[in-house]
């Protein structure tokens, strides 16, 4: 009844990987959205477009290159083994790496959109306050962009839980190391479990709709903090 | 080396488009006090110029001394963060996280020297804020919301006060109710306040010094007086031309609700505002207001007249229309009469006839 044991170290896994990319996507994420967003540079638009790479591309043909790049003869490998790191693939943080590129369009974007809502202004004020430019951005960027951020962190966790096929491709199947949810499910129904498949599926589904139902409402919710435009 | 408190040069060459192109030139010595306004229609670069003295918008060439401290020339660009200045933005600038007294706060926790407890009561009552300190901006109206950006730019302790139409965004309500705010800082500051403006009637109120902008030059400057009373302006006020008088109040006449006004060489009965004998006022007079006459009459509704000298006619665009300038004492009164008046009363310089005034309106 209910979960195996083996379920429930997918499950505490997933949320696992899913954290520290999460962390990891918003640290690396805001700096490319806060340059995409304020660059006048010709390269915004290639940059948008590597980012974006993602929401197209089948996750196998990342979780390919990624796998070449990390292998042993690959330059990502090359130097992980001159660190004395070992290679990725097939770990954890091989893991963690290839959602890091697999989900960032989806911190990205987000926040990238939020700081072009808060525009120029808010940053000539805190200068004319004597802001510098780190302190305006955790005492004006950070708090005027916040439901951005929430939607960055809220939807980069839901998700880095659902992938799949990049999993395959770098993690394969590995108990406790690199078998996900959406992996263990693929064991339950190759194996004719069915009933576990369903209580795994089932909780996915139910997971998911409140994520994104809170996600929305939330939104809804937040339009306060909004510099007024035009006129008083 | 021997220098005006206030050194502007910058050039500045903004392509928005291949069509438009706009140039920014300017060369000003400027006084270390009192309102300096910065006067010019939409476009003319007044707002461009009080941003390249704040670094907020970079030039291409500049040189800028503040008080004998350089904060940009060819070596150097102070950046604005570090620029010891007060700036009030045309539109609400209060972050709307914050509430008023913590958009205060936010102020003084950066400025350089930090204000003392008086000075920051003192603020508050300046500008009437301190029963709004918890609300949120947008719990606030428009004048109350300028209001506070205001008393914000003066808690960093600024060298100088740089305002970009602080009331453009307000509607007429608003702006009077904010204008004598404005006129108690002007007097209790002690450093120079560059004030941007398109309106004649701020200008009139505010102004101690007056620069003209026009297509991103410099095209006039002096004192308010000796800058509204110039008829040669290359910007043309329209309606809005006239004169401002500063005198002094002498006399009180309760009956009629009336002051006198005495200034070198004259007076004017101008309605009583509410201020005390002794007190200084200004006072305008638009040039539509004023006719002119060779006698005194006493048959008129009129009540301030004048006797000046004619020290020029300037035809106006119109070919209808013509500007002449009186000189009464060390005061100039512009009148505006029609070409047909003038060939009539056959005026010319040097001439001396009475001004008859419809309107004098205080200004402060």
């Amino acid at each position: 009844m209910g979960f195996s044991e083996a379920d429930i170290s997918a499950i505490v896994l997933t949320l696992k990987l899913a954290t520290t990319v999460t962390c990891l996507l918003l640290l690396i994420g805001t700096p490319i959205a806060w340059w995409l967003a304020r660059t006048r540079s010709w390269w915004k638009g290639p940059i948008s477009a590597i980012v974006a790479l993602p929401l197209v591309l089948p996750p196998t043909v990342l979780g390919f290159y990624l796998l070449i790049a990390m292998g042993p003869d690959g330059p990502v490998g090359e130097l992980t083994q001159a660190l004395g790191l070992g290679t990725l693939p097939f770990t954890f943080w091989g893991l963690v790496v290839a959602s890091v590129f697999y989900s960032m369009p989806f911190v990205v974007q987000p926040i990238q959109n939020a700081i072009e809502a808060i525009g120029e202004r808010p940053l000539e004020i805190a200068a004319t306050l004597r802001a510098g430019p780190l302190d305006t951005f955790f005492t004006v960027v950070i708090p005027l962009a916040k439901p951005g951020f929430a939607t960055a962190a809220i939807l980069g966790f839901a998700h880095t839980v659902g992938e799949f096929g990049v999993v395959l491709m770098i993690g394969g199947n590995i108990p406790d190391e690199t078998r996900v949810i959406s992996v263990q499910i693929y064991d339950h129904v190759e194996a004719l479990e069915y009933t576990q498949a369903h209580w795994l599926s089932g909780a996915m589904i139910i997971f998911s709709f409140l994520v994104l139902a809170g996600l929305y409402m939330f939104q809804h919710r937040k339009h306060s903090f909004r510099m007024p435009e035009g006129n008083l | 080396m021997n220098t005006a408190p206030l050194e502007l040069h910058f050039r500045l060459n903004l392509q928005h488009s291949r069509e438009n192109r706009f140039v920014l030139n300017v060369d000003l010595s400027l006084p270390g006090q009192g309102v300096t306004a910065i006067f010019g229609h939409s476009g003319s670069g007044k707002t461009t110029l009080l941003r390249c003295v704040a670094g907020l918008q970079k030039s291409d060439a500049g040189r800028l001394r503040i008080n004998g401290t350089t904060w940009q020339d060819k070596k150097q660009f102070l950046p604005p963060y570090k620029r010891p200045i007060g700036y009030v933005f045309q539109e609400s600038s209060l972050f709307p996280h914050l509430s008023a007294g913590q958009n205060l706060a936010y102020a003084i926790k950066r400025s350089p020297e930090r204000i003392s407890d008086q000075e920051y009561q003192q603020t508050l009552n300046l500008m009437g804020i301190d029963k709004l300190l918890d609300r949120l901006p947008s719990q606030l109206s428009g004048g109350e919301r300028q209001r506070v950006a205001i008393a914000r730019a003066l808690m960093i302790q600024p060298r100088i006060l740089l305002m970009d139409e602080p009331l453009a965004s307000l509607d007429f309500a608003r702006k009077q109710e904010i204008l004598p705010y404005l006129e108690r800082l002007k007097s209790r500051l002690a450093i120079p306040i560059l004030y941007v403006s398109h309106s004649a009637d701020e200008v009139a109120r505010l102004a101690d010094h007056l620069v003209v902008m026009d297509q991103g030059q410099a095209v006039a400057q002096g004192s308010m007086r000796q800058v509204l009373a110039n008829l040669n302006l290359p910007v043309k006020l329209g309606e809005d031309t006239g004169v401002v008088i500063e005198a002094r109040i002498t006399e009180k006449d309760s009956q009629w609700h009336l002051v006198r006004a005495e200034f070198s060489r004259g007076e004017l009965w101008v309605q009583d505002t509410g201020d005390d004998i002794g007190q200084k006022i200004r006072i305008r007079i638009l040039a539509r207001d004023v006719s002119l006459s060779r006698q005194l009459h006493d048959d008129t509704s009129i009540l301030n007249r004048l006797y000046g000298e004619v020290t020029q006619i300037q035809p106006e665009a119109n070919e209808a229309t013509a500007l002449v300038r009186l000189r009464i004492g060390d005061h100039d009164l512009i009148s505006r009469l029609t070409c047909k008046s003038i060939h009539h009363l056959r005026l010319k310089p040097g001439d001396r006839l009475w001004a008859q005034i419809k309107t004098a309106a205080v200004v402060r």
